[in-house]
């Protein structure tokens, strides 16, 4: 995998990627085409399944996951006990380096050789996959999205739709190349490749790995959501199981799981549920004689939480960051993740809205210092998120955080002391106005570059244009007017 | 002034509080929040006697109406003072469809030509999209044309624009391409800020779009203003 794509040399500003990525054509097209389609699906899906009471829906998903973080260490005790009832054995990792190392040490107790994994944002999140192939343990992406850019050496750049920035030539290319199949786009033609290959790796794989939906502590139950089977597969057919699941994914019971399934449906992809949801709760019991007991599953199945900085993320001004269930909806919204095309320009394991709050959390604000610049703060992907997740907020405090930490530039310091100065005097600001519109009128729209900051804003723009009219003058004008004969000036311009 | 003329031709007495300067959304947005509320609390101070206040400009009336009040909640003298202000403050044309419920098509407003409307962000945390869009359905005459991924952002945002000027540029070369792709004699546009960003872009392509805010295009219906001339 391309590891600099997104774990780059640090810091790294996302205006180091963004120009190159808004010229080319082909990846803009890619990533527009989808992410647009994909929103507007959202939408009409969501409208259609919910009407008016879509936002209560999503504010009461929102609600269960923020009780479930204020009780997190009762619901974790509870999932454990519960997991550990079922016959599964959960283990703690603190960082990404014992979440590694917690499943390296299985894969060598088992002499594992192969391995198949499911999409999983925890493993990419602990860059395990690269450690277990030094490990010697053969591994194979069975997402096939994830599977393609394995084979590319790419890194995935979207958290639901990881070739995102691919089309299905690429795909095709990646297939002939790397498996000797013949050169087809037909979609159907390309899964039956990728199918008939991932089947003899999935029969002789000795360990899976998955990542997770849903923890449910009630009854210790991992919940994976797919649409092609490969996490069923996965769970079921190694005998090991290792799922690597984020401490933020827990929901407190089974009759909580609805509203998640339907609204991480509707916001991913736009369908009603996924085409897959695996529910694994313990690994295989042998069935005795006349009973109904699961006889599938693995006969190891392991759960590793993890935390690597989620629990920092629990002080309350940011804790509404951790009910993000990674549906993807606020990267599909968002125009900034369309223009830098897609995740890579991010340089994180998480991009877009989500991406640009967590990651400075997650990694240090000063390594990540523009992220939370980079938005327009449009609100699109606060709209767009099905546990109603005000991340424009979000982005605010970052800045804040920034200015208080005088992380942001001095010249933008220096612009809101004198804006707060000039604008608290009328008379600074007739003064501070006349100015402006003097020159603005002087220029009158020129295609020129101007100095400095300014030439950010005339690189794709002409300079402003004033209002034909000054309306304070207007507005003084006709009050003189109306009081001298009682009726108002005329009238024209552009106010 | 097109929003004055409009006001009064509905019977309000309009106000105009000179004293007023900046709400402060510029300093809040960058992360400035001592600055921004010396200027909030001022913007209180001088709007606060009105009956109803309003802007035509989606951003300053979404400062006003969700983030002063929240960014001033533990300001004694102010927390009650900002949520009081922030009730009664609104969008110029949500104040039209909601408060005076106007009828522009019984007042005789006809605008023959077509548009196309560009709701401002800030319209989308006011829950507002689709205000401008009824409102002006009621001009005779004009035909309004759905612009492709409306509710895309035009890429202004303030200091964002001159700080990521590759991604801004972005965002706005895909916005006046779907502005151009309607054919519309004008855009409709909810901000002041949004406007100057689509003028400047489509100046900067040689794009001749004419971009007048709401109240001007209903003043010009009603016969308030004449119509200007193309870019
Ligand atoms: S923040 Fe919200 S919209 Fe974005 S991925 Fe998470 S749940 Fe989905």
């Amino acid at each position: 995998m391309n590891e600099g794509l997104l774990f780059p040399p640090l810091p790294h500003r996302i205006e180091s990627r963004a120009p190159a990525a808004a010229r080319d054509i082909s990846l803009q097209q890619f990533v527009r085409h989808a992410t647009v389609t994909k929103d507007t699906g959202r939408v009409d899906a969501c409208r259609a399944a919910f009407g008016e009471r879509y936002d209560n829906l999503r504010r009461h998903a929102g609600a269960i996951k923020s009780h479930t973080l204020d009780h997190l260490d009762e619901y974790l005790e509870r999932f454990e006990a519960a997991a550990t009832r079922a016959g599964a054995t959960v283990h703690w990792a603190a960082d990404a380096a014992s979440a590694n190392r917690i499943c390296l040490d299985i894969a060598k107790r088992i002499n594992a050789k192969v391995c198949v994994k499911s999409k999983s944002m925890a493993t990419e999140e602990t860059r395990l996959l690269p450690e277990l192939e030094a490990a010697g343990v053969k591994t194979i992406e069975t997402d096939l999205g994830e599977f393609i850019v394995q084979l590319d050496g790419d890194a995935p750049s979207h958290i639901v739709t990881p070739m995102i920035h691919k089309n299905r030539a690429s795909v095709a290319r990646a297939f002939v190349r790397d498996l000797g199949a013949p050169y087809t786009e037909d979609p159907g033609e390309l899964t039956m490749i990728a199918r008939a290959h991932m089947r003899k790796l999935f029969e002789r794989a000795d360990l899976g790995i998955s990542g997770g939906n849903f923890l449910i502590a009630e009854t210790g139950s991992l919940v994976i959501c797919t649409n092609e089977g490969n996490a069923d597969l996965t769970v079921s057919l190694p005998p090991v199981h290792v799922a690597l699941v984020g401490i933020e994914k827990l929901i407190p019971a089974m009759e909580h799981l609805p509203i998640f399934l339907k609204l991480l449906a509707r916001s991913a992809t736009a369908q009603p549920l996924t085409i897959y949801t695996t529910c694994v709760t313990g690994p295989a019991r042998s069935a005795g004689q006349g009973s109904s007991a699961d006889v599938d599953g693995p006969r190891e199945l392991h759960i590793v939480l993890l935390d690597n900085g989620r629990s920092e993320l629990l002080r309350a001004p940011t804790r509404e960051l951790l009910r993000c269930i990674r549906c993807g909806a606020c990267l599909n919204a968002c125009p900034v993740y369309k223009a830098v095309g897609g995740g890579h320009a991010y340089g994180s394991v998480y991009s877009g809205p989500i991406g640009a709050t967590i990651t400075p959390h997650l990694k240090g604000l000063h390594n990540y210092p523009d992220l939370a610049t980079a938005s327009s703060l449009c609100g699109a992907c606060f709209h767009a998120c099905p546990v109603h997740i005000d991340l424009p907020a979000q982005l605010i405090a970052l800045r804040e955080e920034a200015a208080r930490r005088h992380l942001n530039p001095a010249p933008e310091r220096v612009t809101m002391k004198l804006w707060r100065w000039i604008m608290q005097s009328p008379a600074r600001y007739r003064i501070a106005s006349g100015l402006a519109r003097f020159v603005l009128s002087r220029l009158d729209g020129v295609d020129i570059p101007l100095p400095g900051p300014l030439g950010a804003w005339t690189s794709c723009r002409t300079t402003p244009r004033p209002g034909a009219i000054d309306f304070r003058a207007w507005w003084n004008e006709r009050q003189r007017t109306k009081a001298n004969c009682g009726r108002p000036a005329s009238d024209r311009g552009r106010a | 002034m097109a929003a004055t003329l409009v006001l009064e031709r509905l019977g309000c007495r309009v106000h105009f509080p000179t004293a007023q300067t900046c709400c402060g959304q510029p300093m809040f947005n960058t992360g400035h929040h001592a600055d921004a509320a010396v200027l909030a609390r001022r913007w209180i101070h001088v709007f606060e006697g009105f009956d109803a206040i309003i802007t035509p400009s989606g951003s300053c009336a979404a400062m006003m109406k969700v983030h002063a009040p929240e960014m001033l909640r533990d300001d004694p003298e102010y927390a009650t003072r900002a949520k009081v202000a922030a009730g009664k403050t609104y969008e110029f044309v949500e104040f039209l469809s909601r408060v005076l419920r106007v009828d522009l098509a019984g007042m005789g407003a006809r605008h023959d030509s077509s548009a196309t409307i560009h709701p401002a962000c800030h319209l989308r945390e006011l829950g507002l999209m689709d205000e401008p869009a009824g409102v002006l359905a009621q001009i005779k005459g004009l035909e309004l044309h759905p612009l492709p991924s409306r509710d895309e952002c035009c890429g202004f945002g303030g200091a964002f624009s001159v700080k990521h000027p590759a991604i801004s540029g972005k965002m706005v070369e895909n916005k006046v391409a779907s502005v151009a792709s309607t054919r519309s004699d004008a855009l409709v546009c909810s901000d002041a800020g949004c406007a100057m960003n689509i003028d400047g872009a489509c100046r900067k392509r040689g794009v001749r779009q004419r971009i007048i805010s709401a109240p001007e295009l209903i003043a010009e219906s009603l016969g308030l203003l004449e119509r200007e001339p193309l870019p």
